[in-house]
């Protein structure tokens, strides 16, 4: 039985490696300046993580191993070694945090840092303006035009079966509103900032690109800004990732990142529509 | 510290006393196990019903006909419920907890036995408030375990949001008012009734675990029930504590404002994070106590054990925000809470290197409460080592809600704490009935429940890296996910075997009870507790008048120049060269 547990063991630790670490890593192809980041982390945490995890189950195998064939002399009376507790509590404590001090710039770097004067800071304020909001269950994007500026919404200027505008209930006393794009794929220029404000009409969602290793979720009552840099031109999937109801599974919108004139081009185009 | 003869009370002769409504610690330890099993057999069910419609999703069941959307959700949120609550929280705690804690101590019950029987029937009403809920109008609630507002405060928002989720809310308010009974019961045992000799650190690490659990549940349990309370008052009668105001749900808008849905992820959190190290503080207890009786070798750091223990049961209660990094925490929040929870990883690696310790240069004996436990170190390995890589913003980011965190916690906090249960069950049998397991059938058990087991959630950590969310009703229409449907179905037939083979484990506790092996040695194991001082089953006042004295530590195995390879913590020290 000794035996069996070893050879279990020692599969299980040789078939999950090799899983873990197939079909590069299972990772959809990164496509934003933080996934490249998110990567080298995941490939950090995962070889520490994957080191203590064969260590432990190979160790675990052997030693039942070895110590279940004994069949003369009494087993050893001791009580433990205080040296040795002390060693492997400042090893793993040393390297748990310091992988987290590794990562943790990454993450950071996602969100703009809100001055408490209220003035954006340089990056922030090149970067694009989008709103994404979050309704049971779709997604709509809103780019607020020549302006800059998103214009105000209205609970009870909501109207969902009109969709476009009227699904978010743009204030149609706002000036700041007359301007504003409201669509139902998500656009974005390649290579630039993009200043991503999410809101939720209803219930809590989340906003999800797999590709882009991204995800922030979008609260009802909270505008909530983060960073996204995508890097590569192409088309990807948002999911949501918080449970929103009867029809989650089917909440998710198209993501085009395209070249910036192109970009140019269809907002341009989207507006003239108006 | 000593216990008087007088405060035992009487055997009830009665059917109804003796077995039903009964003050009798190990009576209402089994009350609590039974519950549990027919609780895991009922969510186990749920769970193969939602595998089998995530592989064929058109599939028209019979009985059930085609699972729709709603019906995924009312089952994905019982089978959580169900399996957190009346299953890890009930059976590692209050189950065997209640049976061996007070043997352990040399107590002849538990210092308040109508509080504990009181706590019992609490959490059996609701048992059944909770699974009423799926034949009320509208079903069964499907806003998930968590119930985040504003899907589960507002009645339009949701499937089954109706009188469905009314009891789901009553069903946790009973559980919370139960466990916290029980934990006020714990803890006055433990600290009142040990018996002579009996000190704090010559507790085994079993009491230890059932010690720090009832104190954190009585600290997690009052904040989830005052939650619960809230969300009640929002739905019915018109509070906005979890609800912003200038939201429109389904068109109709909403007469909320001014309260906040992170509100409830903070209170639920608090409660949450502790509730997993509720369920798995006993199990390490207990995984320790046979790790040391089955490798013949005193525990290694016995200090360092409860230390650990401690640590984590502090450390749980300031981790929650790790819950939330996708809420919209600020960087500076998100970091802290990142850092405690990689500490936190600190003192569970601890008992890893210690049971290890235990295991070398040990005599191991592969019993089957042996097996199991080995399995369980196995298991809380693989689902430990996920727990750094969710803790960090930057990788969670990408596998928050996804499959992933399925994977891991269903390893840990599942998987793990179930092999416990299993090694708990066969070691304490003959004790609780005077009959021995089925050994073969044990092994069988084992072995298809640990290759089984893997097989269906160390996939779901690939699926999750992939980006498959979860609590999807159907898979189906991502088209980065369509790749992904051979693991699935992986998974899905993974699972099917895995819960046949449960059956086995179910068949062996049957026949066990009426046919099993005659066991009328009171050490079966050569243990060194005090519940293998008395006889197979213990008598009404556990002790039959003998108020045991203890003169040892609890794990004092091979100990040179001793008689045998274990010392009894009653035997005096006389008899022996450990004094400990």
């Amino acid at each position: 039985m000794g035996l069996a547990l070893l050879l279990a063991l020692l599969l299980l630790a040789g078939l999950s490696v090799y899983w873990f670490t197939a079909n590069g890593w299972w990772l959809p192809a990164a496509a934003s300046s933080s996934a490249h980041a998110v990567d080298a982390q995941f490939f950090r945490s995962y070889l520490l993580m994957g080191i203590i995890f064969v260590a432990a189950q190979v160790a675990l195998g052997l030693v039942v191993w070895h110590f279940a064939r004994r069949r003369s002399g009494p087993a050893q009376h001791s009580h433990g070694h205080n040296g040795l507790e002390i060693a492997w509590t400042l090893l793993t404590a040393v390297l748990f945090i310091g992988m987290q001090a590794a990562g943790h710039p990454i993450w950071a770097s996602e969100r703009f840092d809100l001055p408490a004067n209220g003035e954006l800071d340089a990056a922030h304020a090149a970067a694009i303006p989008v709103e994404a909001t979050g309704v049971q269950f779709a997604w709509f994007f809103r780019y607020p035009g020549p302006d800059a500026k998103f214009g105000a919404t209205d609970p009870k200027q909501i109207d969902a079966s009109l969709g476009g505008e009227s699904a978010l209930g743009l204030d149609t006393s706002d000036p700041a509103s007359k301007d504003d794009v409201v669509t139902g794929e998500m656009y974005l220029p390649v290579d630039r900032d993009v200043d991503l404000n999410l809101r939720a009409q209803d219930v809590i969602h989340s906003f999800f690109v797999p590709n882009m290793r991204f995800k922030q979720d979008a609260v009802p009552g909270l505008r909530i800004r983060a960073r996204l840099h995508p890097t590569v031109i192409g088309t990807y999937e948002i999911a949501c990732a918080e449970l929103c109801g009867l029809g989650h599974y089917k909440m998710h919108a198209k993501l085009h990142v395209v070249s910036q004139a192109e970009f140019d081009e269809w907002l341009a185009a989207k507006e003239a529509a108006k | 510290m000593s216990v008087s003869p007088s405060f035992t009370h009487g055997a009830p002769t009665s059917f109804l006393r003796r077995y039903v409504f009964s003050t009798d610690h190990k009576v209402i330890g089994l009350q609590y196990i039974a519950l549990a099993i027919v609780a895991v057999f009922v969510g186990m069910a749920l769970s193969l019903l939602m595998r089998i419609h995530l592989v064929y999703p058109a599939a028209v069941l019979p009985w059930l006909g085609l699972i729709k959307p709603e019906t995924y959700l009312a089952l994905m949120t019982m089978h959580g419920t169900i399996m957190v609550f009346f299953v890890l929280t009930t059976a590692p705690q209050s189950g065997f907890g209640n049976y061996v804690l007070p043997l352990q101590i040399g107590a002849p019950d538990m210092a308040f036995p109508r509080l504990n029987m009181a706590s019992f029937w609490t959490t059996f009403v609701a048992f059944v408030v909770l699974l009423a809920a799926f034949f009320v109008t509208g079903g069964a609630p499907g806003v998930g375990w968590t119930a985040y507002p504003p899907l589960s405060a507002i009645l339009g928002a949701a499937p089954g949001n109706g009188l469905g989720m009314d009891l789901w809310i009553l069903s946790i308010a009973l559980f919370c008012a139960g466990s916290l009974m029980g934990a006020i019961n714990f803890i006055t045992t433990v600290l009142d009734m040990r018996a002579r000799g009996m000190t704090m650190m010559r507790l085994p690490l079993t009491v230890w675990g059932w010690f720090t659990t009832a104190v954190i549940a009585l600290l997690a349990f009052g904040v989830l029930l005052a939650a619960g309370i809230l969300l009640l008052c929002d739905r019915r009668l018109g509070t906005s504590f979890f609800v912003p105001g200038g939201l429109v749900i389904s068109g109709e808008p909403s007469t909320h404002s001014g309260g906040s849905p992170i509100l409830w992820q903070h209170l639920f959190w608090f409660f949450g994070h502790p509730e997993v190290y509720i369920a798995i503080l006993p199990i390490m207890g207990i995984a320790s106590q046979i790790i040391s009786t089955f490798s013949r070798k005193p525990i290694f750091g016995y200090k360092a054990m409860v230390s650990a223990m401690l640590a984590i049961g502090f450390l749980g209660f300031i981790v929650w925000g790790h819950h939330m990094f996708m809420s919209g925490m600020s960087p500076y929040s998100a970091f802290v809470f990142s850092l405690l929870t990689m500490v936190i990883g600190v003192p569970s690696a601890i008992k890893t290197f210690n049971w290890l310790g235990t295991m070398w240069g040990g005599k191991l004996r592969l019993e089957p409460p042996m097996l199991y436990a080995i399995g369980f170190i196995s298991f809380f390995v693989s689902g430990g080592v996920t727990g750094p890589i969710l803790a960090q913003p930057a990788t969670d980011t990408h596998l928050h809600d996804t499959a992933f965190v399925v994977g891991h916690f269903h390893i840990i906090m599942g998987v793990a704490t179930i092999f416990g249960m299993f090694a708990a069950t066969h070691f304490w049998f003959p004790k609780m009935f005077g009959r021995q397991m089925n050994v073969t059938l044990a092994r069988i058990h084992f072995w298809l429940t640990f290759i089984g087991a893997y097989c269906i959630f160390m996939p779901m950590h690939w699926l999750g890296m992939a980006g498959e969310p979860r609590r999807y009703s159907q898979l189906t229409e991502l088209e980065y996910l369509k790749p992904l449907m051979g693991v699935q179905q992986f998974v899905t037939a993974a699972a099917v075997v895995t819960i046949a083979a449960q059956f086995i484990f179910l068949v062996n506790l049957l026949w066990s009870l009426w046919r099993g092996k005659k066991e009328t040695n009171p050490n079966p194991w050569e243990c060194t507790t005090l519940e293998w001082t008395t006889l197979n089953p213990p008598p009404h006042d556990n002790f039959g008048g003998v108020v045991p004295v203890v003169h040892h530590g609890p794990y004092e195995f091979s100990v040179p120049g001793a008689a045998r390879d274990f010392v009894m913590q009653t035997e005096p020290a006389s008899t022996s060269a450990a004094s400990n």
